[in-house]
């Protein structure tokens, strides 16, 4: 009942239309003999706040580079509100890019800074506009000030009015909440979201900390080795990944694998490990042969053996492994027989507390879970998302 | 107990090296006002006579104009020339860097005679008479190498994304490197310009080889020293000397100031 | 597109699979370049490279009997370069050994006034300013004006000689000047901006806080000195020291002004007057030729040596 049916390989094209949407046409960059973007086919609606989402190293970068003209791609071709950009130069591309270190010019002032790209389009009153959006990121005060002497959240914001100022028909957000701490990260992306919302302005935004996507962004499209992986709303993702990719990257997931045995018309049958486990049909992406089911921790529900329906699918009997109390909930680590550990998170509803050693039996909804391609690796991006984390 | 030579051993050491550097200057500065008559040799009495009146000493002042003449173009054409290629050599960094850079090296590791010598060879060799525009060629094209050097490790220390975020903001690369980078380089090109005008406004041996009968001014003195060295010219060194400290104090104390007036808003 | 970006996929593939504007991008990026170091190196083949080869040419010349003084012609006489080393070798060997003591006395004065500067006195901009020009400043006062001071300053009957007499550090008929110590010490003093100032580039971007961790590690501040600083400030000591070497080993101005006409002469000055007195242009050439390369062998050797890559 919670879950969103839209097809998530295609984007939201209801989105108006009149806008500057930017589209990549089978965009392709090749350093050397290295694949850095490979054939990547994107669009991006007007006004909406798009993560590209990945691990590093996955292209986001060059691929924001190559929209912001700073590299050309190798093949390929890209266009703004339907006009063709491939080919021109940075200045000539109504894009702006927010820095992954700010790129400030140290010798300008912060006014100076922000009023630099007015002043090359020789527009009028450049310096009034540069003092408006020093106000909109609540800067007014210091504007001349040299970049050298704010602290990094500050800078991160003359870097942000220095690219908004120009109204530009998309703005590029390389990592722009890197360099800052945690605190500040979570205070930031508020900001960022809500001066989005204000100005209207169509943001993509590069990130590797899948929160931080999720949050913030409309539409988020899962980079992996120079390719989107699947591309959508937050939620959407989550509940429904694609690829085994999606699932460990984007949040934890217990994939398992097995063969698909019954056909039941709505739903489908895995059998993995002597065990019989059921998946919405429009949830998987196989219906028959080999397959992997998948389970967020969260969705599972752990019992004792006495509680546990005596047969039927989606019961999984094992022994604790591990347990980890963390106050709102504790996270235990299950060993089933035939399958291997599967991770529980358990919220804390003050039930009492299953201890390593104990057997216990985890039940699902069958609408929870999802079904992905046999062929598929369980541990994809799973390493990826323990590096994007640290 | 950690032993605690090294707080105070370095200042008292370093501070008796800058010292040693200035004692011949301090001896040069007192004896400008000696009331030398022909040879400047030894102390008979303060007089201020050398300094009201600097070009007294035939031919001082004629080899100072030529000096600072020589010195100031010298400077604009190795600043500009060195500043190219320094810019230029970091852009094409994966090219024929090892040629360019030796090309760069060789005239730093090679002794002002053979500079020298080998300039005169040539410029025997087509025929050109020597003269200024001979000294300017020379002190040229040794100036260079010493500019490429220092603004190189200025431009290399630069941000690349800078002018990248230039381009981002509408700026042609022509109006990225006169707004961003050119600035950013600047102080690098004074250092620059600053240390091949000394360079050239020194330079003797170089300079004795190419310049046929113009004097400059420490030919001027070289020549002098055999018979007797005026105190104008202890003078003009002096002033020299003060001239070249007050414009870099000046021009630092100056930009201190404004930093401080920055912060302070 | 950045001016400062040097075009990263240069080489990396075949023309025909890559982009139109990707190789567009690039063309422009070489194109400024090339254009930006050609004036400069135009300007150095005509004024040096082309000298150096007129040096060598020169070198070989021979004097056709019955000539005028300074009239010679073209010709391969490799004799030329027996008969200049044959007579001059011991003022070449002598040159480098004056230069190479007066390197090392440079470095050891040198370096610590690098250190003060740059290390001790960092952040304290207006001192550091005021020490970095008082570094450069004496090049205004004209090095042969200060090394005639440094002459009369060490002057038999000057202050510094009657002190020593005094004291009987020097006996009753021993001077300073004319000898070879007061070369070196010209030398020394002439050339020590040139190993200052390398050195105190260097050190200026040096890490105080790699001082500080090493010395947390290590209880002693000479030990750190030796085990972190020294090692990271090479490149600058290496500039420093060729930078003092190579103009002190061919210099002439301070055995002249502070040497005497015996066992101070340095090769500088037999190249000089072999041009202009004797007018012996094939043999100054010659020396000229053999100093050059020397000095570029030993370089060489010294470079392979300690060397970085990175020289310049
Ligand atoms: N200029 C370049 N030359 C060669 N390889 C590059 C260049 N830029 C990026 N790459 C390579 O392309 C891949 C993608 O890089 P990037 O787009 O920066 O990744 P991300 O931003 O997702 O971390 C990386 O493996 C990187 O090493
Ligand atoms: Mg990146």
């Amino acid at each position: 009942m919670t879950m969103v049916q839209t097809k998530p390989e295609s984007p939201n094209t209801d989105a108006d239309d009149q806008g500057a949407d930017l589209r990549l046409a089978a965009i392709t960059k090749r350093f050397g003999g290295f694949l850095a973007v490979d054939n990547l086919d994107l669009e991006i609606p007007a006004a909406s706040f798009f993560a590209l989402l990945g691990p590093s190293g996955c292209g986001k970068t060059t691929t924001l580079r190559m929209i912001a003209g700073l590299e050309q791609p190798t093949s390929g071709s890209m266009s703004i509100g339907g006009k063709d950009i491939t080919g021109t130069s940075a200045h000539e591309r109504p894009v702006n890019t927010v820095f992954q270190n700010y790129a400030l010019f140290p010798h300008m002032s912060v006014l100076d800074n922000v009023a630099f790209g007015l002043k090359r389009r020789k527009i009028r009153d450049h310096q009034a506009k540069a003092k408006q959006a020093l106000e909109l990121v609540e800067l007014g005060h210091l504007s001349a000030r040299r970049p050298a002497q704010l602290s990094g959240g500050q800078q991160q914001r003359v870097a942000l009015a220095r690219a908004i100022v120009n109204e530009p028909a998309l703005l590029l957000l390389d990592e722009p909440l890197g360099a800052l701490d945690m605190k500040l990260r979570r205070q930031m992306q508020g900001e960022l979201k809500r001066i989005q919302t204000d100005i209207g302005l169509t943001f993509v935004h590069v990130t590797h900390d899948q929160e931080e996507a999720m949050t913030m962004a409309d539409t988020v499209a899962v980079m992996n080795q120079g390719q989107v992986e699947q591309l959508g709303a937050p939620r959407e993702l989550y509940e429904l990944p694609r690829t085994a990719f999606v699932a460990n990257f984007l949040g934890k997931s217990n994939l398992v694998a097995g063969e698909i045995i019954e056909d039941r018309g709505d739903a489908v049958v895995i059998s993995a490990g002597g065990n019989r486990l059921a998946v919405r049909k429009d949830r998987s992406t196989t219906h028959q042969g080999k397959a992997l089911i998948g389970i967020r921790p969260e969705k599972l529900r752990m019992m004792w053996p006495a509680d546990a329906p005596a047969d039927g699918s989606n019961i999984l009997r094992g022994r604790v492994l591990d347990s980890s109390f963390t106050g709102v909930s504790t996270e235990y680590l299950v060993e089933v027989a035939g399958i291997g550990p599967v991770g529980v998170f358990s919220q804390n509803h003050g039930q009492q507390l299953a201890a390593p050693g104990d057997d216990v039996v985890l039940t699902w909804d069958t609408a929870h879970a999802f079904g992905l391609d046999g062929d598929e690796d369980t541990q994809a991006g799973a390493r990826e998302a323990e590096a994007a984390a640290t | 107990m950690r032993r605690r030579i090294g707080p105070w051993l370095v200042p008292a050491f370093g501070g008796l090296a800058f010292l040693f550097l200035l004692v011949p200057i301090a001896y040069v500065f007192a004896f400008s006002f000696n009331d030398a008559g022909r040879t400047n040799l030894s102390w008979r009495g303060f007089t201020l006579d050398n300094w009201r009146n600097p070009c007294g000493a035939p031919a001082v002042c004629e080899s100072l104009a030529n000096s600072l003449q020589i010195s100031s173009i010298v400077t604009v054409i190795a600043t500009i020339l060195g500043t190219a290629i320094a810019i230029g050599l970091v852009r094409l960094r994966f090219k024929f860097n090892a040629t360019a850079n030796m090309l760069i090296f060789l005239p730093l590791a090679t002794p002002e005679v053979v500079l020298g010598a080998s300039l005169l060879a040539q410029f025997l060799n087509i025929g050109v008479d020597l003269g200024v525009g001979t000294i300017i060629i020379a002190h040229s094209m040794f100036c260079i190498s010493f500019v490429v050097v220092a603004v190189k490790a200025r431009v290399a220390s630069l941000d690349p994304k800078l002018e990248e975020a230039a381009a981002d903001l509408y700026a042609s690369p022509i109006q990225a490197f006169w707004r961003v980078t050119f600035p950013l380089l600047l102080p690098g090109i004074v250092a620059a310009a600053l240390l091949a005008f000394a360079m050239s406004f020194d330079d003797f041996i170089i300079t004795n080889f190419n310049s046929g009968n113009v004097d400059t001014f420490p030919k001027f003195i070289y020549v002098a020293a055999t018979r007797g060295i005026p105190a104008q010219a202890n003078v003009i060194g002096s002033a020299m000397f003060i001239i070249a400290l007050l414009i870099v104090i000046g021009g630092q104390i100056l930009s201190n100031r404004r930093a401080k007036m920055l912060a302070a808003r | 597109m950045s001016l400062l970006t040097a075009p990263r996929s240069a080489k990396a593939k075949p023309e025909e699979t890559r982009s139109a504007s990707e190789i567009r991008a690039d063309k422009r990026r070489g194109r400024v370049g090339y254009l930006l170091i050609l004036p400069g190196f135009i300007f150095m083949l005509l004024f040096f490279v082309l000298p150096v080869f007129s040096l060598l040419a020169t070198s070989l010349y021979t004097k056709p009997p019955g000539a005028d003084i300074g009239q010679f012609v073209p010709a391969l006489q490799f004799s030329n370069y027996a008969a200049v080393l044959g007579s001059y070798w011991p003022e070449l060997v002598r040159s480098f050994a004056f230069a190479l003591i007066a390197t090392v006395a440079a470095l050891a004065i040198g370096y610590p006034m690098a250190y003060l500067v740059a290390v001790r006195l960092r952040g304290r901009k207006l001192l550091q300013g005021i020490l970095l020009v008082l570094i450069i400043a004496p090049f205004f006062t004209s090095f042969i004006l200060r090394t005639q001071a440094w002459k009369q300053i060490l002057a038999d009957e000057g202050p510094v000689v009657a002190v020593l007499r005094a004291m009987a550090l020097l006996p009753e008929d021993g001077r300073l000047t004319a000898t070879a110590f007061a070369v070196v010490c010209g030398l020394t003093y002439n050339f020590l901006p040139f190993m200052t100032l390398p050195i105190y580039a260097n050190l200026e971007r040096l890490d105080t806080r790699l001082i500080e961790a090493g010395g947390d590690l290590y209880a002693n501040s000479f030990t750190t000195f030796r085990t972190v600083t020294l090692p990271l400030s090479m490149p600058g000591v290496i500039a420093g020291t060729l930078l003092t070497f190579i103009p002190a080993s061919g210099d002439y101005i301070n055995a002249a002004l502070l040497g005497n006409n015996q066992n101070t002469t340095m090769i500088g000055q037999v190249i000089d007057s072999r041009f202009f007195r004797v007018v012996d242009y094939p043999g100054a050439s010659a020396l000229s030729f053999v100093l050059m390369l020397a000095i570029l062998f030993l370089v060489i050797l010294y470079v392979r040596r300690f060397g970085t890559k990175e020289l310049l």
